[in-house]
Formats: C-alpha cells, structure tokens, sequence
C-alpha cells in the first residue's frame, strides 16, 4: 500500500492516510450539493439554447411559451434587465466572454438564447421547448485546418505563444537520428457527475447562490460586477463539487443567468444544466494538432526539440490551450524551440481543463520520445534517462527539487519493465492477445496562487480553521483540516475546520494542483499565529509554567504549550486562555508564492508511468491492463487521498488514450455525442490494474509545506504511455487519439 | 416534455385497447422511452403503462420443448435463469454485455426489442431524420456516420438496430407473441424489424394497439447449446453500444458442423440473420477457412453508408470470431467480461 512509503510522524495529523471527514455524509446521500437546495418559493429555470452554431436568432415564439401552464416568466434580449456590466468586456486575464442573452447573436451551438422560469421543471422545459426557436444560419468553421491561421498573443494565462532556446533547426540539421511526426487530440469536455447548477436567493440587492465552484472569490466578483452589488452583499455557498476539473473554476454563463432569473422574478430559481447543455456554454478543452521533430547525435542524446501546436479558441474570445509547456521543463536538450498558433472556431471558448495544456502536450511528447527511442533502437527508458534534464533545460535554473530518477526506478522495479523487448509485436498473452508495454514521464508544474485563512482557539481546547476552500472531491475537507490541526497543535478532532462558504477568508482557486499548496500554506501560517498568540500570553504570565520559555521557545502539540527544551513543562490552551480570561484567540494567515523562490527555482512535480496493454490481434480491440504510476510531488499531506488523485489521473489517462471525444459534425458544428452513454470515459471494467507509488521528495523551496499538487499530473505521462503500449503490442503507431479500432485494423492483413 | 395521458391497464386486453388510440405508446420499464421523451424525440399523447400487467413476466419451457418469454420478463432476470442461460447460452451473454447492470435490472425483455436505434442525428430534435420525420432527410448521411449501417440501409437512413439481445434470437429463429386489436398472431423476429427503405419511420411490423407479450424459443433451439457465443466488440468494456457483434451456434456432428446459425448485430437496422453463411457451415469441417468463408458470405452485398467501410471488414472477423469460439464449445461459466473479444478463452467446454 501506498502508505508505507511515508513516514509517519507521532502527533501529527499530515502524513497520516486519513479517510475522507466528509466521506460518510457523501455514501448516506446526506452532503448537501446545490441542487438539493429548495428554499421556499422556488421556482425551476430552464434554458432554451441555440441548435445552430453561428448566426442570429431570427425568432422565438414568447407567447407560446408563456401560454404554457406553470411558466411564469420567460427572459430573452427582449426583456433580460440591464447588467451592471458588460458581459462582452474583458477586464482581466481570468475574464471570459459570456452569453447572457445580450443580442441574439448565435456564437456556438449549445449557447443560452431564452430562459423559461416555472412552477415546475417540466413546465419550464417545455416552455423552452416551445419557444421554437428560427435562426439566420452562416456556414461554420469547427475543424482545426481551417483557413485564418493566425499567432496568438498569449496562450494559457498570459504565456508566450512561442519560445526558443538555442537552435532547434540547427541541432535538427546535425542530428544522427530524426523523427518528425504529428499528433491530433480532440475536443473534449469537462463532464464532471454534478451539472452546473445554481440556486438563487435575492432579498433586496442582497442574493444568496448555493453553486458548485473552484473559485468562490472570483464568483463573487463576477456576480458582483454582472448585477451592480457590493460582493458584501453576496453569498455563496459551495461545501461540495460533484467534479469540477475546470469547467467550475470561474462562474459560467448559465450559472449567472439563473441568479439573472432570480432577480427577475423575484422568488428565488433553481437551474441545473442538463449533461446535454454541459456541451457548450461551460468549456472544453480544445482540439489540438501537434507536431514534434527531435534529433539525436549517435548515442542518444537529443540535440533539439522541436514542439509546434496548432489549437483553436472560439470565434469570439480567448483561451489557447498552453500543450507547448510541457517540452520547456523536461527533457535535456541544448536547443528548444515551440510555437503555438491557432484558428478561431464556431464553438465555445474552451477552458481550463484538468491539466490543461500538459495533458494535451505530453500524449504527443511522450509519443514522439517512443518514436524516438524505436528510431534508435533504444529502450524507451534508457533514452528517456540518457536525456535527464539535470537542471530546467529552456531556464537553466535548477530544479526545486526532482526525485524523477526515483519515480523511473520505483515504477519500473514495481512494473517489472526490465528485460521488455525491443521489438513491437513480441508478446502475446495465454489467449493470443498481443500485449505492449509503453511508459511515459508525468510531470506538472509546482503553482502556488495566494489565499487567507483565519485560526481560532478557543478557551475550551478547541480551535476553528476557516478557509473558503473548495472540496471538489480531492479531500479538502481532509487534507486542509490535516494541515490546520498540525499548525495549531491540536487532534484533527478538536479542529472545526469551515471551508466552502465565500464568507470564509478567500482561498483563492482550486485549480492549478495548487490547493493544498496555497490553502495549505494559508492554514499553517494562520496556525502559528494564534499559537505565537496563545505562546506570547503564556510566556508573558509568570502564572504559567512556560513563563520566561521565551528563548527555548515552545511547541503546540495536542492542545498545550510545551517548553521546547523541556517538555515535562507545559500547559493547556484552556488553562492559558481561563486565565487570561478570554474566550478565544484569533490568528490570520496568508499563503502565496515565493517570488525569490520562483526566481531561482524550476519548480515542478515528476513521474513515470508504465502501462500494460492488451490488443485483439484481428479485431483491434484495446485494453489497458495494468497501469503503475510512480510520482514524486514533495510532501504528501495524506497519502490515501494522494493515491486517489494519482489513481483517477491515471484514468483520465486511460480515458484520453483510448476513449474520450467529442465527435463534432463539421457541417453544423454541433457536438453529436452530448451524453454519457455516448460520450465513453472508462468505466470499471477498462481499469482491471492500476496502482500508483508514492516516491518520497523532500522540496525545501516550493513552499513553506513542501507541497507541489496531484490533482492534474496522473494524465501527463499515462495517456502516452498506453499510446506506447498500443505500438509495442501492435506495430501500428496511432496519432490520432483516441485510439480508434479502425486505425489498427486499416493496415493489418485480412487474417 | 408534452403533457400526456398516464393509463395503467389491468388486462392485456385493456391495454391493446388503450394503445389502440393513435398517439399512444406503450409503457415497460422506460430506460429508452423516457429519454426519448425527455430529450422531445418522441412525444406520445398516451402512454399505456404496461409495467404492472400479469402474465408477462414468466420464463417458462412449454411441453412442445419451446421456450417462452414473457415480454415482461427483466434482461438481468432472464440472463441469471440458471435453466434459460444453460440452454441458451449465446442469449445470456447478450444480455450480459448490453447497457448496464441498473438498466439490465430495468428494461424488459419486450422493450429490449423495441428500442430505439442510437443515430445521433435520431436523438437530435434540430437534425434532419426521416424516421423522426418522413421526408425530412438524413443528417447521417453525409455526417458522424462511422458506426452506422453497413447492411441493408437506404438513402433514407442509414442507422443500426442496437440491441444485443435480438442477435442470438435471430440466430435461434426466435418467434413474437402478439396480442392486437384483430387477436393473436407470431411473428418470426427476423421479420420482426423492419429496413428502412423509403418509410424507416416504420419500425417494425407492429400495427397500432399492438403489444408484445412474449418471445419464444422453439423446440430444438437448445440443441445449439454446447457450441454457443455472443461476441461484441465496443469502444469501451463495458456499457457501450457495439460497433458490431455477432451470435454464432453450431451443432456439430462427429467433427463436422451439422448446423450453424448466425447472426451480426451493429451493422444494420435489423439483427442481421446471416442465412447464407448457414448455408456455407452446415456440413462443413469447423476450421479458420471455413469461418472465413462463412463470414464473407454474411457480408455479402455490404456497402459503407459513409465513413465505416472498416465494419465490414471487422464484421467479418468477429463472425469468423464468434464461430471459432463457438466451435471451442459453450464456457462453463460466462466469462466476467461477457461478449468480450478479451475475455479470457478457457478453453473447456461444459457442453458436448
């Protein structure tokens, strides 16, 4: 089990594999998430959105569904109140262009047109449906090779579209060996089980939103600037996210038009999405076609890396998926060169989706690194460590730290990858199943955003932590309550730990793996003030057996204060607190990133997965087999909840690999398969073997807790490793992902 | 969804009088109607709720050696019989690898054969689908079309029947109870679906107000039973669709195949019975050569209707599979990947 390989330390709460605190509330049904809210009054929202994927609304028939029992309110541009804001204005690097029924201006399919308000959710849906809409259609672009290429500004966040170190064309001019290939990915959507779903409350120019997100923060302040209120006035609550990978890191279009709804009617309103509106206004991850050229001399070492994306946003606003970062930071290479460019596409503007960019880049890198390997006659391994980037090879900083020769050798011992052939098509299993074996490096960058937190103890030997932390199913409830107990001294039982509330202290955005990091280091330093408080009245107080401790100084350890050169002597919070007569003490932290530290440190998670995959040989049907994933991310604050992150990851590895898509009809530019039926991500039966290994880090300079993230970096890494795998068992290396059945069998014998 | 009439007969003749209405649609255990009328593909003004109705829900061998089938009778009720799984091995496999083990608990082996074909463009209210809408064109011709039909279509649709069920029940020659307005009739079910051709809004050859009640195995159906699989390839293990799959039993006789039946599923609007490549078995010796000749005479006449040329050639390899592995004999116990190209092969047979 995972949890061997961490030390555990005693009275300490970080390191212990803990379940989840919330974990009993989620199996009886009883944690609360947004749509089960039903305050008094509620009405039920509907969106009527566009079938077509570019143009106008011609017409929509209000009367229709205003004759519909139970319908009491149906908004469109008609009648939609003014904002405070204009939801086409860009006013910051994380602001997004939204649809809220502005004009009838049709950007993608899927997009809101007309919101139908009734007594009940089937009035509301066939009210909208009775809105019948008629368009005045334009042709679509929605295929990545379609004419406009054009360089962006910036990809991701605020990144160079393109980057070179040394000269790529050059060392691919002297290379020995070469290989050049392209690589296609494919829309894909966030899919998390909770649908966007929002209920509004107003009273006054006060509302209250029950509504799953990532960033309570910037919720409020986009709801903030969207309806002309002071973000006191707002409250949302947040405690559970069904899933959220990115599609609930900022508030989305139909999130705020249910409070919009609200407001109008004035009774509070409930939307949720149904999955099929889930394909449009709430982001994707988009497409991306890339092309790798590598060169090496004669015994391996790559000479350049050559990394070009071509990507898509939306016709009408910005996001470039950011797929180049990945070959900046992991393999050595004198000359470096990406570039990204793009094409502007009738769909949504895509998002931000679990690990956006490295999960998209490292299929391809780590395919072409395999391609690389065959062409030399390497083992994919060997040429993958004869290429070990010692320091970041773009920066030339060193690396925070980078135990990725011990996640290699860990997974590859566990794997038992030593002694693979060479050769494709070499092993077959008892059945006549070809097998493959193909690995592939995961990395991740270390992010750190800023957050606050605010500690409490209290004269009972209790304390409170409160951070407006986001548990979208990683175990924030846990491993932030972990982090919070150890600062403060205390059991994880005596700690209330209050997150998910956006009256709470701002804990930034959970997004980035960046968390646990950012909350967690806002915990911690919020812990150590109310005990520095707590130590100051003690020490201070010639009552109390730690008085004149000053110089030794103290340690908080189960609810009381111990003289660090002698532990025999110490007292209880409630003793120090009763006697001060207060009722409680207070401390504020704040957790952000480094600047000094991030000057001088490349900062970033590792791994290595190895996947085992099984093959018909004449019907071309795959399976991934066994999975080990071995991954160093500094600290690990709990281990069974890391493992689970490592685990679901992976998955989603299996899931970009083989399965995942959205097949778009390029004539309309509509997602043909909006369900789950449909739109295939694996399902038990296609995960029979994964595990993944805990790799010990120490990281001194990430972060005050040593901790880098593990929500995103299981993808990177796994989907090129079973793409490998395909080849290994098959011969027939695929550039098109996910792995088609027709592209194994197009080029075999007819048996 | 439209507001509509919720009848709950107590009789079957109660609820084919009910059904008779037009605009009424009959009611069972819902896992395809209720999608379909949620997402406005279907709009019944009347639905017959049939759910409750006595007699329906019995599995049952007949004196004359048949088998029968209530038409209420659960997929996943009907797959764990351990009497019907022994004798009708390929069936339970079938139903074992369809839809998931909550919808398998649901649906109804009556409804099994009347669900709906999955063409996206079907689902989609704003495509163009002829069946949803004579004469108003196929937007899967000519669109996401790489699972579509590859035997039978027309111009006029291009979509598959998606049971797996109804394949080795073709294969067995399996026949439909009918109750109607004008009475009692059977219907083979290879007659059962209807092709498209230039009306694919006509389904099957049911005529309004009639219900299903039954299947029925007749006698000598299990006589296929130690050399019988279902085989079903799919873009994931477990709960998809097939992109094509076939049932294959064989009789065998000192070595030889004395009677073969096959059937593909995946690849037209019907489950496919392949007669021909019957012909081509019965008789023969059960090797590679021979499967593969069968196989291309199950294809026979195969066209793409768009970006799927690739099943006919995977068609033809999964029936040659699915004769290969029921010429190996019925596994004793149904693998735990039930239908799966990657089940492991045992080897032994309980059977012959």
């Amino acid at each position: 089990m995972a949890e061997t390989a961490i030390q555990l330390r005693h009275g300490s709460s970080i390191g212990q594999p803990l379940t989840r605190r919330d974990g009993p509330l989620k199996v009886t049904g009883a944690a609360t998430y947004a749509a089960d809210n039903n305050p008094p009054g509620l009405l039920h929202a509907a969106l009527a959105v566009s079938t077509v994927a570019r143009g106008r609304v011609a017409s929509l028939d209000v009367a229709a569904a205003r004759a519909h029992p139970g319908v009491a309110e149906v908004i469109t541009p008609a009648n939609r109140p003014p904002l405070a804001a204009d939801p086409d204005e860009k006013t910051g690097p994380f602001s997004f262009r939204q649809e809220l029924l502005q004009n009838d201006t049709v950007r993608y399919a899927g997009q809101p047109i007309a919101i139908v308000v009734a007594e009940t959710l089937e009035a509301a849906t066939e009210g909208a449906r009775l809105l019948a809409p008629r368009y005045e259609a334009e042709p679509v672009l929605a295929e990545l090779d379609g004419p406009d290429v054009f360089t962006p500004a910036a990809i991701g966040v605020g990144n160079a579209p393109n980057m070179q170190h040394g000269d790529a064309e050059a060392g691919l001019a002297a290379a020995e060996s070469s290989i050049a290939a392209t690589y296609d990915t494919p829309a894909q959507y966030h899919n998390a089980m909770e649908p966007h779903a929002v209920v509004a409350a107003w009273d006054g120019d006060r509302v209250t939103v029950d509504t799953p997100s990532q960033g309570l923060a910037f919720a409020v302040m986009r709801i903030a600037g969207i309806f002309g209120i002071p973000p006191e006035n707002i409250h949302v609550r947040s405690p559970f996210l069904g899933g959220g990978f990115g599609s609930k890191g900022l508030i989305s279009g139909p999130q705020l038009l249910g409070i919009l709804a609200a407001r109008m009617v004035g009774r509070p309103v409930k939307l949720v999405l149904p999955r099929a509106q889930m394909y449009g206004p709430v982001g994707h991850r988009a497409p991306t076609r890339q092309t790798l050229r590598l060169g090496t001399d004669s015994k391996g070492a790559l000479t350049a890396i050559s990394h070009h994306v071509r990507t898509a946003s939306s016709r009408y606003d910005d996001f470039f998926e950011p797929a180049v970062g990945v070959t900046h930071s992991l393999y050595a290479a004198p000359a470096i060169e990406t570039t990204t460019d793009a094409v502007r596409l009738d769909t949504g503007t895509p998002t931000f989706m679990r690990a956006p960019g490295e999960a998209s880049g490292s299929i391809a890198l780590e395919s072409a690194m395999d391609e690389m390997a065959v062409a030399l006659g390497m083992d994919p391994l060997e040429f993958r460590l004869r290429n070990y980037a010692e320091v970041d090879p773009a920066s030339g900083k060193p690396f925070s730290s980078k135990a990725l020769r011990e996640c290699y050798a860990q997974g590859a011992a566990r794997f038992g990858w030593a002694g693979r052939p060479i050769a494709p098509r070499s092993m077959r299993d008892e059945n006549g199943l070809l097998v493959g074996w193909g690995m592939g490096t995961a990395t991740f960058p270390a992010l750190m955003f800023a957050a606050q937190a605010r500690a409490v103890l209290r004269r009972d030997g209790s304390g409170v932590a409160e951070t407006g932390a986001h548990d979208m199913g990683q175990g924030a409830w846990t491993a932030l309550a972990q982090i919070a107990a150890d600062s403060m001294g205390l059991d994880i039982d005596r700690i209330e730990f209050r997150a998910g509330d956006s009256r709470l202290p701002d804990a930034g955005i959970a997004g980035g793996s960046a968390h646990t990091a950012t909350a967690g280091a806002a915990l911690r330093s919020a812990g150590e003030e109310v005990v520095a408080k707590l130590a100051e009245l003690a020490m201070s107080d010639e009552r109390s057996p730690l008085f004149g401790a000053g110089n030794a100084g103290v340690v908080a350890r189960n609810g009381r204060l111990l003289r660090r050169d002698d532990e025999a002597r110490g007292e209880s919070y409630e003793s120090i607190l009763a006697r001060a007569g207060l009722e409680e003490i207070e401390g504020k932290g704040r957790g952000a990133a480094d600047p000094a530290a991030q000057e001088h440190y490349s900062m970033h998670a590792h791994g290595a997965v190895f996947a085992e995959v099984k093959v018909d040989p004449e019907l071309g049907q795959v399976r991934a087999t066994r999975l080990v994933g071995a991954f160093a991310a500094g600290t690990v604050i709990n281990p069974r909840l890391v493992n689970s992150q490592y685990l679901g990851g992976m998955i989603w590895g299996v899931s970009f690999a083989l399965h995942e898509a959205a097949v778009v009809d390029p004539r309309s530019g509509r997602v043909m398969n909006a369900n789950l039926a449909e739109y295939h991500v694996p399902v038990n039966a296609d995960v029979p073997s994964i595990e993944a290994i805990l790799v010990e880090e120490h990281d001194p300079h990430v972060n005050a807790l040593g901790v880098k993230g593990v929500g995103e970096i299981g993808i990177t890494g796994t989907a090129g490793a079973i793409a490998n795998a395909v080849w290994h068992a098959t011969g027939v290396r695929v550039r098109q992902f996910p792995v088609a059945i027709e592209a194994l069998i197009a080029d075999w014998p007819q048996s | 969804m439209n507001r509509f009439d919720y009848i709950r007969p107590a009789t079957v003749a109660e609820a084919v009088t009910a059904a008779s209405v037009p605009g009424s649609a009959f009611l069972a255990a819902g896992t395809n109607l209720l999608d379909l009328m949620k997402g406005g593909v279907v709009r019944p003004e009347r639905l017959v709720d049939v759910s409750r109705l006595p007699g329906l829900d019995a599995v049952e061998a007949l004196p004359d050696g048949a088998f029968r089938i209530g038409a209420r009778v659960r997929n996943a009720e009907l797959a764990h019989d351990r009497d019907f799984a022994r004798r009708f091995p390929a069936v339970a496999e079938a139903l074992l690898s369809g839809a998931s083990a909550q919808l398998r608990n649901a649906a109804t082996a009556g409804g099994n054969l009347l669900q709906r074909t999955r063409c996206a463009y079907f689902y989609d209210p704003a495509s163009a689908c002829n069946k949803r809408e004579p004469g108003a064109g196929c937007d899967a011709l000519g669109g996401e079309n790489r699972l579509h039909a590859v035997l039978g279509w027309s111009e006029s649709c291009i979509a598959t029947h998606p049971s797996d069920f109804c394949v080795p029940l073709a294969a067995l020659g399996a026949v439909v109870e009918i109750e109607g307005p004008g009475g009692r009739r059977e219907v083979p079910l290879e007659e059962f679906h209807l092709l498209p051709g230039s009306t694919p809004e006509r389904e099957s050859v049911l005529s309004p107000g009639e219900l299903v009640v039954a299947l029925r195995l007749p006698a000598g159906a299990d006589a296929f039973a130690a050399h019988s699989r279902y085989v079903k390839l799919r873009e994931r293990t477990s709960y998809a669709f097939a992109v094509v799959s076939a049932a294959a039993m064989l009789r065998m006789e000192g070595g030889t195949i004395a009677e073969a039946r096959l059937a593909l599923g995946g690849v037209a609007l019907k489950p496919w019975r392949a007669r021909e490549a019957e012909a081509v078995l019965a008789g023969a010796r059960p090797d590679a050569a021979t499967f593969r000749r069968a196989a291309e005479a199950a294809l026979e006449g195969a066209h793409p209707s768009g970006e799927n040329g690739f099943k006919i050639e995977l068609a033809r390899r999964i029936a040659a599979r699915a004769l290969a592995l029921a010429a190996a004999g019925t596994p004793e116990r149904i693998p735990a990947l039930p239908a799966s190209p990657l089940a492991p092969v045992t080897g032994v047979a309980l059977h012959g």
